[in-house]
């Protein structure tokens, strides 16, 4: 089990907090696309992806960026237990999505970025330890139903 | 591979970043030991206090080489060698530590996490793109994070061409 020491959690709420869960979403998902072009391969059903401006435009990616952030939610109500929030999640990317889960460790740190970019300095070097750590816990527990 | 777009996006962010670059360097290496203890084992010798003259002076001369790699972009390789050699035979830097895009170290809180090997590189890559983005804000779009992202992969891959 994962260890949250009670600093690191506030310093996770605090910022979840203040992120608007749609707009974070839509562009971290928009830049895993834009960033490390070969993941639109799972997306070929979205649309236009043609461009940094049709990925970024694109309504299936802002809809989607905000069901992946929304589910990162859950993992911070449930912080203790983020292996069994992501159980059924991990099954779906295996066995039915088929997503590489280095593709998740890619998406974490493309949102640590879009939080230092909204939150500029009040993203002190603490809350990234918090948020990298955040990250490679969700995407260590999407991967570990991987077979 | 590095377009002529993403060569003048780096070429920009340079000259946005150009009076701050001690600073940056500095808040870069803090990142680091911050979010990712593991590399403070490189440093035992150095302060590594918030603030310490020693991270200043570092970070100070981490920027000025990344300032030459942008100069010499297109010959990498070669702006790049004696810092390639230094970092491959005299520090032996793991290079996970200069990881851009998917590095994160190996984490203590689960021994079994089951990424591929990380350069330590990398992870360098990741904290100086945190400052970027603290500095830039909305500057920092999605293409400027391509190039710069492309940008210190291919830096990182400079630095561990000679590792073996």
């Amino acid at each position: 089990m994962v260890h949250w020491s009670a600093e690191e959690k506030q310093l996770i709420n605090s910022v979840w907090g203040k992120v608007n869960v749609e707009e974070c979403g839509a562009e971290a998902l928009a830049r895993l696309l834009i960033v490390y072009p070969w993941t639109q391969r799972f997306f070929s059903n979205f649309g236009n992806l043609s461009s940094p401006t049709a990925i970024v435009g694109n309504p299936k990616v802002r809809a989607h960026g905000k069901k992946v952030l929304t589910s990162f939610g859950e993992a911070i109500k449930n912080l203790d237990n983020i292996k069994a929030t992501y159980s059924k999640l991990s099954e779906l990317h295996c066995d039915k999505l088929h997503v590489d889960p280095e593709n998740f460790r890619l998406l974490g740190d493309i949102l640590v970025i879009v939080l230092a970019a909204h939150f500029g300095r009040d993203f002190t070097p603490a809350c990234q330890f918090a948020w990298q750590k955040l990250v490679g816990v969700v995407a260590h527990a999407l991967a570990r139903k991987y077979h | 591979m590095l377009t002529a777009e993403d060569k003048k996006l780096i070429q920009q962010v340079w000259g946005k970043i150009s009076s701050c670059q001690e600073e940056a360097g500095a808040e870069t290496l803090e990142r680091m030991f911050a979010t990712y203890p593991q590399t403070k084992t490189y440093f035992p010798h150095f302060d590594l206090h918030h603030g310490s003259d020693q991270i200043r002076g570092h970070g100070k001369k981490v920027v000025a080489a990344l300032g030459n790699a942008v100069k010499n972009v297109d010959n990498l390789s070669q702006a790049l060698s004696e810092l390639s050699n230094l970092h491959a035979y005299n520090l032996r830097v793991d290079p996970v530590n200069f990881k851009a895009g998917g590095g994160q170290g190996t984490g203590t809180w689960d021994g079994s996490m089951g990424a591929k090997p990380c350069f330590t590189l990398q992870l360098l890559a990741q904290c100086f793109q945190v400052v970027l983005a603290v500095h830039l804000g909305k500057d920092y779009t999605p293409e400027v994070h391509s190039a710069v992202d492309k940008f210190m992969s291919a830096v990182a891959a400079v630095l561990a061409e000679k590792y073996r």
